[in-house]
């Protein structure tokens, strides 16, 4: 059996990125897009400890950027749930397409 | 040790401020009306404090870094915090959670000091987080409105999305090079398309940040439907800061890419002007009018950093010094008249100068200086910056950007003809401006007037180079 490499986890991580891209312009439900918003975080997190793991072994720096990224995520899903709470109560929705008073 | 204190005293400043404001939220508590000018007196120290003890140097092991430049840049953002705590007043006295705001907005100060002083792409994420997270939530602040929490929502995705972007930039660069050092990224000169495309990532976030065009869609939106307070602090002071650290990022980190992002960023100048204009042109309301009007002014920030020489530096920090004074007098008007006759539209402003001379002549001037007209500091503003940016860029460029000028010229005199000879039956009825507020709609006012007239401050900022 192959020893998965620096490029299958490359690979996955960029298949990450695009779906949660794709997720978050598709999605019409608002927890569903900051779900798709952990998604890209969570490639970011998957690259640099590849990185760290395969390339730069002797240079820290991409393991202590997860660290911070997952501490930063959880703020702003915090923030965000915060945000998406009071929206419903005013809504009463978490659609999308519910919040458009503002348009051009 | 006191050299350390020294070089951190904005940050250090700011903290203790938010410090003391928390410690007053948990304990007794204070009213609004005893609150806010302590809050106003706290600011304005801050700003005076801002001028002394500079010191030079890094600290963190590299990672935090200060010139005189960038204490400079900081001073520009204390300012415009300090205005907005007056020019809002009569907002702040009836809001519920007054504290809380100024928590939020100071902790949003801080992030940005942090991030003009960041010298790593760690600090940078960081401070750029801390600096965007609070803002959303200042912008759901009027909490039983339907807009405001649609406003914040559309804020703290396209927050969430854009940081999500930058980070797999980060994550490229890191790849590439195995540093996230600005120092040693400058020294990376070995150029591959993986790096390129990093950079590409990185800058799209900052196109975002800046609402640049292509990623302009969530500012009017999001300007519209935010308490007005919120809207001057995300339009001026974050703009400010995200450009200030985009002229490092471009013109330290980035100096090997130089080719490249010469054209990205003088492709979006052009369109970031041509659409700001366009869309600023059929605005109805007052705030989304200067929305895209900010939008438009981007635009020449950009056509500024093109030039990539000292002046570059040097105007775009003029610039969004005037900047910072005329954006906040126009939202300061529209804020005194929506705050007591609740109306933002443009056709209500007519026949405004019968029955409000002092808001009137204050808008006139603050739109004159942001389309550029002459005396007021906003056409030197303008001009310094097709200066730096005409060093490099063809002159068909600059002919299409003045063009552009003339263009912008039309949507603010079209605001500033409503007001003085448009006749209209009832006209909004004469307005009680209130003491902090009134001084700071004259303290914009002179610095409009006056930033143009002394020629030494662009010399000031052209020598801490």
């Amino acid at each position: 059996m192959m020893e998965p490499g620096l490029y299958h986890i490359l690979f996955i991580s960029t298949a990450l990125f695009f779906i949660g891209m794709y997720g978050f312009f598709t999605r019409r439900n608002l927890i569903t897009m900051l779900m798709s918003i952990e998604l890209i975080l969570n490639s970011v997190n998957l690259n640099f400890i590849a990185f760290n793991k395969y390339v730069w072994a002797g240079k820290m720096d991409g393991l202590f950027f997860t660290l911070f990224i997952i501490a930063i995520a959880a703020a702003e899903a915090a923030v965000g749930i915060a945000i998406i709470i009071n929206l419903y109560r005013s809504h009463q929705s978490i659609d999308v397409a519910s919040a458009e008073e503002l348009k051009y | 040790m006191n050299e350390f204190f020294l070089l951190m005293k904005s940050e250090l400043m700011v903290t203790a401020i938010i410090f003391l404001l928390l410690f007053i939220k948990v304990g007794k508590g204070m009213q609004n009306e005893r609150l806010l000018p302590l809050i106003q007196l706290l600011l304005l120290l801050n700003v005076i404090f801002g001028f002394f003890f500079n010191q030079e140097g890094n600290a963190f092991g590299d990672m935090f870094h200060s010139t005189p430049m960038i204490v400079f840049e900081k001073n520009i953002l204390n300012v415009g915090v300090y205005l907005i705590s007056m020019l809002f007043s009569d907002w702040f006295k009836k809001t519920a959670h007054l504290a809380e705001y100024f928590l939020l907005m100071l902790s949003a100060l801080l992030g940005m000091f942090f991030m003009l002083s960041s010298a790593n792409m760690l600090m940078f994420y960081l401070a750029l987080e801390l600096a965007s997270i609070p803002v959303a939530a200042m912008a759901n602040f009027n909490l039983t409105q339907k807009q405001s929490s649609e406003a914040a929502m559309k804020m703290i995705l396209s927050a969430a999305f854009s940081s999500g972007i930058l980070l797999f930039g980060i994550s490229l660069i890191y790849g590439v090079t195995g540093t996230i050092n600005f120092e040693e990224l400058s020294n990376y000169t070995t150029l591959s398309p993986l790096y390129t495309m990093a950079f590409i990532f990185l800058f799209s976030a900052f196109a975002f940040k800046l609402s640049v065009v292509p990623f302009h869609f969530w500012t009017a939106d999001v300007y519209e439907g935010a308490p007005i307070a919120t809207t001057s602090f995300l339009s001026v002071i974050s703009k400010a800061a995200v450009a200030f650290i985009l002229i490092t990022v471009l013109y330290k980190v980035f100096q090997p890419l130089q080719n490249i992002w010469y054209v990205l960023v003088l492709l979006l100048a052009f369109i970031t002007i041509v659409i700001g204009n366009l869309f600023a042109m059929r605005q109805q309301n007052m705030k989304r009018f200067l929305a895209y009007s900010s939008i438009a002014q981007v635009g020449f920030i950009l056509v500024g950093i093109s030039g990539s020489n000292t002046t570059g530096i040097s105007s775009v920090v003029y610039f969004l010094l005037v900047y910072v004074f005329s954006n906040l007098a126009a939202f300061g008007v529209v804020s005194v008249i929506s705050e007591q006759v609740n109306k933002e539209s443009i056709s209500d402003y007519k026949g405004l100068y019968q029955t409000n001379p002092l808001l009137t002549w204050v808008l006139a001037l603050s739109l004159f200086s942001l389309a550029g007209v002459p005396p007021t500091a906003g056409f030197f503003g303008k001009f310094f910056l097709l200066t730096a940016g005409g060093a490099k860029a063809s002159y068909a460029f600059m002919i299409v950007v003045v063009l552009n000028m003339v263009i912008s010229l039309y949507y603010y005199l079209k605001v500033v003809r409503a007001m003085f000879i448009d006749q209209n039956e009832t006209p909004i009825a004469a307005i009680q401006i209130s003491a902090p507020v009134k001084l700071a709609l004259i303290i914009c006012s002179a610095g409009i007037l006056l930033i143009g007239l002394f020629g030494w401050i662009f010399d000031f900022i052209q020598s801490l180079n």
